[in-house]
């Protein structure tokens, strides 16, 4: 039932990984689909394969994954069969770019950054000589960097940590491409630093048209950029909502869990909500609610049968037997309650 | 944990310059800064990657050498030369738990070795069965079960590994404890763990922390007081709450207005204030260290101290 303007429509989708002879399952049917235009933002914790879901959007899997079963359509084309690092290539970087991390392992050390944004040129548009670099040089200005033609033929090392991720940044963009992935882009900078980039990326998006989504773990950076949150746990999806329906009307326990246990919410002197336990393992099967183990208010069914997505509202869903008309009602934990009393009273 | 007047301070560091020699040349990393900690708080320093806290953490532990001013520790001076018995005690009293829990164990020794280790250096030996017994308490006291000590750290979870840092720790049975970003390496989940470890241990032992970070929403949750350096000085210093109600050096309000915060609503709303150095015209007169407030200190010229003071109506 993908919409008109839907960019990316993922089925359950399902990811496997050899580990020498081991089988993980680290994506186990997730869907979701991306509408042109907004920025989503999927959260979740080391582990809960938000990296590897994002990545086989643009054929990176490590050579010890693939796409188990599901389907992944990319403007109404099938891709999650593609095979040959050709046809990746006229998606990846073209259609849909990506900015890493830490930018000091994403860029090539021994090269210059105009070097470096040249190259893309060249590959994916065609240009070369003056040309590529008049346009390495626009696009080098265009992400905040000062002095862009000396910048040009500098190295990554002369640079600082947030004008080293403005680079990643020109190179992801340098094909206009339609879907711009940002894998943790600020983790590894400083505070300051993080609201200039992610204000830089809402900038770029709005002359540039193009569908952003987010992966991290940072609810305040979510909370910053996203239209919509996707929240994911074991592999799964297990909530999706509008922002204001996720930080303040969130329906999955894990979701629960997520918010309370952060210091923001917390009273001072009293101890965190605190979610107990670790994450679960993949390479096990996994029955019922992967996070059922670890929730203090999981029903007997969670243990037995994996929920579906329950309907909330036509932009909110959620993977929980809370939700089920036959479910006893269960009360969110105090925090949750408090930021949705303060949103009830904001709201106009 | 109000008002910092009449308690009695455990470390207080004044003037304290570290330098770092380079190919070119000296690099200063720490500044001249001074302050106290008292007894039984948590103090935090806050602030950037190159601002110098992680540096300042260090010489406390003495990691770092201290190349200009004085660490007091109960009064006595603990930086430089100093008696062997003094020394012994630094090494029991004062304990640091570092930030990345993968990188700060030793990978190949077994946790009852790691987390017993400084023992060793305490001279005063003690029999096999006396070392297990208190291995087995520390790793109790942070959660750990005492059968984890005959395991690897490669065996363990980030969160967990960072409980045996902590248990390293507590065997010393310390005084102090700096903290450098010990939850930032790990996952939301848990560091809420992690916290309220720290918080409970600090409560039954009575002990105090410094707790050194660049995430102020973790460090205005668990700290009584708050310093914020910049480039190796201290900018402003006062009480967690204080600091939030009336920030004033324009850095401490760019590092406020940067954070994030887990609401939609409010981050939509949000002014971003960038801080620039020009903004201070210390061409006529430099900024000194002033307390302005009760217990609250900046670095500021006096008609900087004016202008604050206008403001929030002192």
């Amino acid at each position: 039932m993908a919409k008109a303007n839907t960019i990316l429509s993922v089925k359950d989708l399902v990811i496997k990984f050899d580990l020498r002879g081991r089988v993980l399952t680290a994506i186990r049917g997730a869907s979701l689909d991306l509408q042109e235009g907004e920025t989503l933002a999927i959260v979740g914790e080391s582990g809960s394969g938000k990296s590897v879901f994002t990545k086989s959007f643009i054929g990176m899997l490590d050579q010890n994954g693939w796409v188990d079963s599901g389907s992944i359509e990319f403007e109404g084309k099938e891709i999650s069969k593609l095979k040959s690092e050709d046809e990746w290539l006229a998606i990846r970087g073209k259609k849909i770019s990506m900015v890493f991390q830490d930018p000091m392992t994403a860029l090539n050390p021994l090269r210059t950054v105009g070097a470096q944004i040249g190259e893309v040129l060249e590959l994916h548009r065609g240009m070369s000589g003056r040309v590529a670099e008049i346009a390495t040089v626009e696009m080098l200005e265009r992400v905040g960097i000062p002095n862009p033609e000396m910048r040009y033929k500098q190295y990554p090392h002369e640079f600082s940590g947030g004008m080293r991720q403005r680079v990643v940044i020109a190179i992801a963009m340098a094909c206009n491409p339609r879907v711009l992935i940002c894998d943790e882009p600020t983790t590894a900078l400083d505070v300051t630093i993080q609201a200039q980039i992610l204000d830089l990326i809402r900038a770029l998006q709005k002359d540039f048209n193009f569908t952003t989504i987010y992966i991290t773990h940072d609810l305040g950076v979510v909370a910053d950029v996203a239209d919509r949150v996707a929240v994911m746990y074991g592999g799964k999806i297990v909530e999706t909502g509008t922002a204001e329906e996720v930080f303040y009307d969130p329906r999955h326990p894990y979701t629960w869990a997520l918010l309370s246990s952060l210091p923001q919410l917390g009273i001072k002197g009293q101890p965190l909500y605190s979610i107990s336990g670790t994450p679960p393992n993949l390479f096990n099967e996994i029955r019922g609610d992967a996070f059922a183990p670890r929730n203090p208010r999981a029903l007997k069914i969670d243990f037995v049968e994996a929920p579906p997505m329950f309907e909330v509202s036509p932009t909110h869903y959620a993977a929980t037997w809370l939700l089920d008309p036959r479910s006893p009602k269960v009360e969110p934990p105090a925090a949750i309650a408090a930021m949705k009393a303060k949103y009830a009273r904001s709201a106009p | 944990m109000n008002g910092a007047e009449g308690r009695e301070p455990l470390v207080e560091v004044r003037g304290l310059r570290v330098d770092f020699k380079m190919k070119k040349g000296v690099f200063t990393a720490v500044k001249g800064v001074d302050f106290a900690i008292y007894k039984g708080e948590t103090f935090g320093l806050v602030g950037e990657s190159g601002s110098g806290k992680t540096t300042i953490g260090r010489a406390i532990v003495r990691i770092n050498q201290a190349s200009a001013g004085d660490i007091l520790f109960k009064g006595r001076r603990i930086n430089g030369a100093i008696a062997k018995e003094l020394d012994r005690e630094v090494v029991q009293k004062i304990q640091m738990i570092f930030q990345d829990p993968m990188a700060s164990l030793n990978e190949r020794a077994k946790v009852d070795y790691i987390v017993s280790e400084g023992l060793y250096n305490l001279g005063k030996p003690l029999t096999e069965a006396e070392r297990e017994a208190k291995v087995e308490k520390a790793l109790l006291e942070v959660g750990l079960l005492p059968e984890f000590a005959s395991r690897f750290p490669h065996e363990f979870s980030g969160g967990q590994r960072q409980r045996i840092g902590i248990a390293r720790a507590l065997i010393m049975e310390p005084e102090f404890i700096v903290a450098d970003e010990p939850i930032s390496a790990l996952d939301v989940s848990i560091r809420a763990q992690v916290l309220n470890l720290l918080s409970a241990i600090q409560k039954a032992k009575g002990l105090t922390y410094m707790f050194i970070a660049h995430d102020l929403s973790v460090v205005r949750f668990i700290t009584d007081r708050i310093a914020v350096i910049n480039k190796g000085e201290i900018v402003e210093l006062a009480e967690t709450e204080e600091l939030f109600a009336r920030p004033m050096h324009p850095y401490t309000r760019a590092l406020l207005s940067a954070i994030p915060v887990p609401d939609p609503i409010a981050q939509r709303g949000r002014k971003i204030k960038i801080y620039d150095p020009s903004v201070h015209d210390y061409s006529k007169e430099g900024p000194a260290w002033t307390e302005i407030a009760s217990g609250h200190h900046v670095l500021a010229n006096r008609a900087e101290l004016e202008a604050y003071a206008k403001e929030f109506g002192l």
